[in-house]
């Protein structure tokens, strides 16, 4: 059953058609790797699925609902939590205020009562609080927790960056790059992460990566782009073999390498 | 309880012990020392404001603006719709929240020097239309004569009795105002909503993400601080018993900020002292007070140079300031001033897909 329907979804910045008529689905509990050179609009497609820029034309459908051009918060609200390409935390905070800021969703009172500190507002937070702990504990971040997260090591931060997304229990995770900058030991335990959030809390999962070695090992289904469109749409062994995605993406990695070379 | 709490306690014990009840009694007699103290409380208040718009990022150089309409608004009411001052003053703070709110609904969506000089620009307008609507506002020759309060009663229980053109009066009223705001704005940065504006401040996209309504939080932030810059605006019009398109200018909304960098951006009091110190250094030395503008361009130059931290990151910030700080990098006004392009980052350092 598909949770997220993208369909004939187009953007165009001035001239530029960054997105240009995209259709694809997303089932419950897949991992859906989106893949292409640089420039090929997969950010984009995150910025639109999210709404932090509207689409030209297309509708994204979540569980059975339009989501085209609703505000963040409100999609965030729905359950589509993203993560950015840079490290994302809120980084002179320390680890546990990062967390209870990201368990947002989970305070029933409202501001008012947050501020006079009701009876429902101090239940609140001793709830997020016990949430933000099995968070850390889940991530292994726990004896981090009063550190300032800018001074987190490069793993920790990629795992405290989860615990925020998955701070407010969402059904979709559209993760930006996770594995970027990380080597083989980092890029294992990151994978075991996104496996862990699937099987274990049950969330989809569209991830953007360059690293095809863990795209080809983690994902179940695999879109290709290239200029904006998807090319290929597959199982990670039929991408291997697809002469257009060849052609497009590898073909294109070794003008990389022979660039490097000379 | 341990000993950082408790000298935070006997610190805070200290300070409210000599403005309230030191100064006053020494300055009992000395109505202009007594009155320069109102000035920095009622300063202060407004500076609070204009800390909080920092909290979330925003440069903020038009709390003049709020207080001028604050102080129009207190005067129009008592002189020409013969309301009290304690009506008046409520209704100028919300006239002011009110119009930050409709202004914040455009302005906001502006980062760094942008919003700045939209603010900056703000202060200015307001001037402009105070000078120029001469039916509600006399235009430049101002609205004088305002009485002083008088008494305060609800439901026919007198809870402030009239004490006339009394100053010290006018002292404690500005004193418990300072106070009250002061509780309440310390409130706020201990709760949620204190956080998500720190959130803001430290990533909007990030905050949007975890489906907190940063347009909604930024509007308040900014309500906020118009409300208290309307309140301040309105007690300054009753002290003075007059108010001029000339009252609030730009000069008034840069001291307001000025007042933050000094006292430091990263400390609730820090407003309060910068405010403080200014206000009482320039009443000391008086004979240089025909310098003041560039003595303040210096002062806001310097800070920026050796103490971006303000005041309260010295030796005091031990006591009063905040938690491991030795372990930023970056200070708050540095940021501040690198978020002119908060996209530039981001963008170029990697490009789109």
């Amino acid at each position: 059953m598909a949770i997220l329907e993208v369909e004939n979804l187009t953007k165009r910045f001035g001239g530029l058609t960054a997105v240009n008529n995209l259709t694809f689905h997303v089932d419950k509990g897949e991992i859906l790797a989106v893949i292409g050179p640089n420039g090929a609009g997969k950010s984009t497609l995150f910025n639109l699925i999210t709404s932090y820029n509207r689409p030209t034309s297309g509708k994204i459908i979540f569980e059975g609902e339009d989501i085209t051009g609703m505000p963040t918060h409100k999609i965030a609200k729905l359950g589509i939590i993203r993560t950015f390409q840079e490290t994302t935390v809120f980084k002179e905070m320390d680890v546990f205020h990062n967390v209870q800021v990201a368990n947002h969703l989970h305070f029933k009172s409202n501001d008012l009562e947050e501020f006079f500190n009701s009876p429902r507002a101090k239940a609140d937070h001793l709830e997020v609080e016990r949430r933000t702990r099995e968070l850390l504990n889940y991530f292994g971040i726990e004896q981090y927790k009063d550190e300032i997260a800018s001074n987190l090591p490069h793993g920790h931060l990629r795992a405290l960056e989860m615990a925020i997304a998955m701070s407010a229990d969402p059904k979709l995770a559209l993760l930006d790059e996770p594995f970027t900058g990380m080597n083989a030991e980092e890029t294992d335990r990151a994978m075991e992460m996104v496996r862990g959030i699937r099987d274990q809390k049950g969330v989809t999962v569209i991830l953007v990566e360059h690293d095809m070695r863990a795209v080809m090992r983690i994902s179940d289904r695999i879109v290709v782009m290239n200029f904006g469109e998807k090319i290929a749409e597959g199982k990670p062994a039929e991408i291997q073999q697809n002469e257009a995605v060849i052609e497009a993406y590898l073909g294109k990695e070794e003008e990389g390498e022979l660039e490097d070379v000379l | 309880m341990n000993q950082k709490n408790y000298a935070r306690i006997v610190l805070v014990a200290t300070l409210l012990f000599i403005y309230l009840i030191v100064l006053p009694i020494i300055f009992r007699n000395q109505r202009y020392l007594l009155n320069i103290v109102i000035t920095a409380s009622l300063l202060s208040c407004a500076s609070l404001g204009v800390w909080i718009t920092f909290s979330i990022g925003r440069i903020n150089i038009g709390q003049g603006a709020f207080a001028g309409i604050g102080g129009y608004t207190t005067a129009i009411l008592i002189m020409k719709a013969g309301f009290s001052f304690w009506q008046s003053f409520l209704l100028a703070g919300l006239l002011a929240a009110l119009i930050g709110f409709l202004f914040g609904l455009v302005i906001l969506r502006l980062k760094g020097v942008y919003f700045a000089m939209l603010t900056l620009s703000l202060t200015e307008t307001f001037r402009l239309i105070f000078l120029n609507a001469e039916g509600l506002t006399n235009g430049g020759n101002g609205i004088m004569g305002i009485p002083r309060p008088g008494a305060l009663s609800i439901a026919g229980i007198t809870i402030i009795p009239n004490f006339g053109r009394s100053n010290i009066f006018f002292y404690y009223l500005s004193a418990t105002i300072l106070i009250i705001v002061f509780l309440a704005v310390w409130r706020l940065y201990k709760s949620r909503i204190g956080w998500i504006f720190k959130a803001i401040r430290i990533s909007e996209d990030l905050t949007r993400s975890c489906g907190i309504n940063i347009v909604k939080y930024r509007i308040m932030a900014y309500s906020i601080c118009c409300f208290l810059g309307g309140i301040a605006g309105s007690l300054f019009t009753v002290f003075y018993q007059n108010i001029f398109p000339a009252s609030f200018q730009v000069n008034d909304s840069v001291y307001f900020m000025l007042y933050c960098f000094l006292g430091g951006l990263d400390y609730l009091a820090g407003p309060i002292l910068g405010a403080f110190v200014l206000t009482g250094a320039f009443e000391v030395l008086r004979f240089i007070q025909k310098y003041q503008e560039g003595i303040y361009a210096c002062i806001m130059i310097a800070l920026m140079l050796w103490l971006p931290n303000g005041l309260m990151s010295l030796n005091l910030g031990k006591v009063f300031g905040k938690r491991k700080e030795k372990e930023l990098e970056t200070t708050e006004a540095d940021k501040l001033l690198k978020s002119y392009n908060p996209d530039s980052g981001r963008k170029s350092l990697k490009k789109e897909g």
